[in-house]
């Protein structure tokens, strides 16, 4: 059986336990080639496992994965042509820059002035040249997290994995980094595998996204299809803030489900696979894609107070209490203040949605 | 207010403190100093003092008993040497092993089993060992000494270098095995270079406790073998010279240094 030569990655029916514990229950994905993929979740939800069987470090104790069409699963990490840039970095504190740089290619077998040239260019790459003598201590986190960069991509690795290298940094320095890491990405065209908990990075950087939880895939896709058009509760809930709620379908007509929840109100939206007539269940809107008015818009207006509004820099966030639902979070951008309306606390008003706004879940 | 708060509570300001430290350091150090001072005395005596003077270290040196006293420090030391380099190797497979070796059965016992020897007195050891050497008919001279010195040395190069292990994390062998490094690489270029502080603290305390060691050496030396501390022991029953105590100050020193290296070598962590 060979695997699919397009696909940088193919993850086949891979199952991970230890002793009674299931971290990963049977996953398929495929990863393509020169694509920065990130897997997303939870702490615990098996990322950091699926990413620790591709590098080499965990067995897998059921399924394949293939490397371009190689079936790797069998060979030691070091057999393996993908490099890791690990959480903590793994910088060797007894070595040079230059020579934590040099180590993948001189263990490859360049001589030692070849792998000294090529380390050097990867630091002229991350801009580090002229701490190519220093120890990793002298560095700061910042730094030591490019050279662990140029130290995982100095061997051409066919794929690069992350896990979570940015977690250390500071706000501003992530930022920093998420775009830099996606331009070594786009220069180098190596494959990125990149683990992390933190949607708002994974939505930044991703081509795609693999959102998983408990040990098993939720969602696989682009980040608009995965924060626009989220499968379950899971991922609706995990990516971004939405507000969820708990409505009945009446009945489905031409790819439209007209939903009602508590009240008598009534919403319709896109139907969904799955999703019959008479079932209970959850629907999420974002709260960027409501807006408040004094009277009724449309159909599916809904009636309620303003209870807090919350200044959060770029957006303002509102509280509502609504009629017979669960509150509802509104979000409005501060430059669309001038068409949209700010209540004041207490303020009776509706709360109207975009077409298309709302989405419903499979649970 | 934090700092008066603080002081306050600060150990120092106990009653007694200062007189209960003064009262341990002179129990300490109150007969080294006494040793040391008197081996420079230029009298016969042990007790009067006569002015400064080296007579007892030439004696050492060049004096009737200088013959024994050098055969029995190039044993010690090359007793020391063999002993604390072979059972530092041993440790540090042994840490290797125990630290690097995820979980197995037995763990817990193998590191009670390494370590307990600290805990046996050293006259069970020392008498177990005899009657080990006598059953397998072993012949006693330096080479029951070495190997005896190696296998009490082990648990004393274990702890260092097991303590020093735990510091360093695997990631640093999953980073060298990532970058297309064998297992003898990763442990050869990485695991080791990072060791060398526990590895050389280990090493330095498995050559004091042998160079110090009476009990076990003179169970388990052969006839006409000494090592210093035997040498010096049975000087010392023929009546005590001051020639003993410029041997003690001599060998005082050679700890003192060891002891010196052995803080700078921790000090200098590479880790970070």
């Amino acid at each position: 059986m060979s695997g699919n030569d397009t696909n940088a990655i193919e993850v086949r029916d891979a199952v991970k336990r230890y002793g009674d514990f299931t971290a990963l229950k049977q996953i398929s994905l495929s990863i393509r080639d020169n694509e920065f993929f990130t897997l997303l979740g939870p702490s615990g939800c098996g990322k950091t496992t699926l990413l620790r069987m591709i590098a080499g470090f965990e067995d897998v104790t059921e399924g394949e994965i293939f490397l371009y069409g190689d079936e790797i699963e069998n060979l030691p990490p070091n057999k393996r042509p993908v490099n890791t840039v690990f959480q903590n970095y793994a910088l060797f504190p007894h070595l040079t820059i230059l020579d934590n740089v040099a180590f993948g290619l001189e263990m490859r077998g360049s001589s030692k002035s070849e792998a000294r040239a090529r380390a050097g260019e990867m630091l002229e790459l991350v801009q580090l040249s002229q701490f190519a003598a220093r120890k990793p201590s002298q560095l700061s986190g910042g730094q030591q997290q490019r050279v662990a960069l140029a130290r995982a991509l100095a061997p051409r690795p066919k794929v690069l994995l992350l896990d979570e290298p940015l977690s250390a940094l500071d706000l501003k320095l992530r930022k920093a980094m998420q775009l830099e890491l996606k331009h070594l990405q786009r220069e180098t065209g190596i494959t990125f595998i990149f683990v992390t908990h933190d949607q708002e990075e994974a939505l930044t950087m991703s081509d795609r996204i693999a959102v998983m939880s408990a040990g098993e895939l939720q969602q696989l896709g682009a980040p608009t299809d995965i924060y626009e058009r989220p499968r379950n509760m899971f991922v609706a809930d995990f990516i971004g803030e939405t507000n969820l709620l708990e409505v009945s379908v009446d009945k489905i007509e031409s790819g439209r489900a007209v939903c009602h929840l508590g009240g008598g109100h009534e919403l319709t939206c896109d139907a969904v696979d799955g999703i019959g007539v008479g079932s209970k269940v959850h629907m999420s809107i974002r709260p960027e894609r409501l807006y408040m008015s004094n009277e009724p818009e449309k159909d599916g207006s809904l009636h309620g107070r303003v209870k807090e509004n919350i200044f959060i820099g770029t957006d303002i966030s509102t509280i509502v209490e609504l009629d017979d639902a669960p509150d509802f979070v509104v979000r409005t951008s501060n430059s669309d203040r001038g068409n949209k309306r700010i209540f004041e606390p207490g303020t009776d008003m509706f709360v109207n949605m975009e077409k298309g706004a709302a989405r419903l879940l499979i649970d | 207010m934090a700092t008066s708060k603080s002081a306050k509570f600060d150990i120092k300001t106990y009653g007694g403190f200062k007189a209960i430290t003064m009262l341990c350091l002179l129990v300490l150090y109150a007969p080294l100093v006494v040793v040391t001072i008197y081996s420079f005395n230029a009298s016969v005596s042990l007790t009067n003092w006569e002015g400064i003077s080296l007579r007892w270290y030439v004696d050492v040196f060049t004096g009737p008993e200088s013959e024994k006293f050098k055969i029995a420090a190039l044993n010690s030391f090359v007793i020391a040497i063999i002993a604390a380099t072979v059972s530092t190797m041993i440790a540090t497979l042994a840490a290797t092993a125990m630290i690097r070796g995820g979980k197995f059965k037995l763990r817990t016992v193998s590191f009670g089993l390494i370590s307990l020897p600290l805990m046996v007195p050293e006259i069970v050891t020392a008498v177990a060992t005899l009657i080990f050497f006598n059953s397998i008919g072993f012949d006693r001279g330096l080479m029951t000494i070495i190997l005896a010195h190696t296998a009490f040395c082990i648990p004393f190069a274990y702890l260092p270098i097991s303590a020093r292990m735990q510091g360093v994390e695997d990631t640093y062998e999953q980073a060298a095995l990532d970058l297309y490094a064998t297992k003898r690489q990763a442990f050869t270029k990485i695991l080791v270079p990072l060791m060398m502080p526990g590895i050389i603290s280990g090493f330095i305390l498995a050559f004091i406790v042998s160079l110090d060691d009476f009990i076990i050496t003179n169970f388990v030396k052969g006839a006409g073998v000494e090592t210093l501390p035997t040498a010096i022991f049975g000087s010392v029953k023929q009546g005590m010279k001051p020639n003993i105590m410029a041997i003690s100050t001599m060998l005082l020193g050679v700890s003192v240094l060891m002891v010196t290296i052995s803080y700078f070598v921790s000090k200098s962590d590479n880790t970070k």
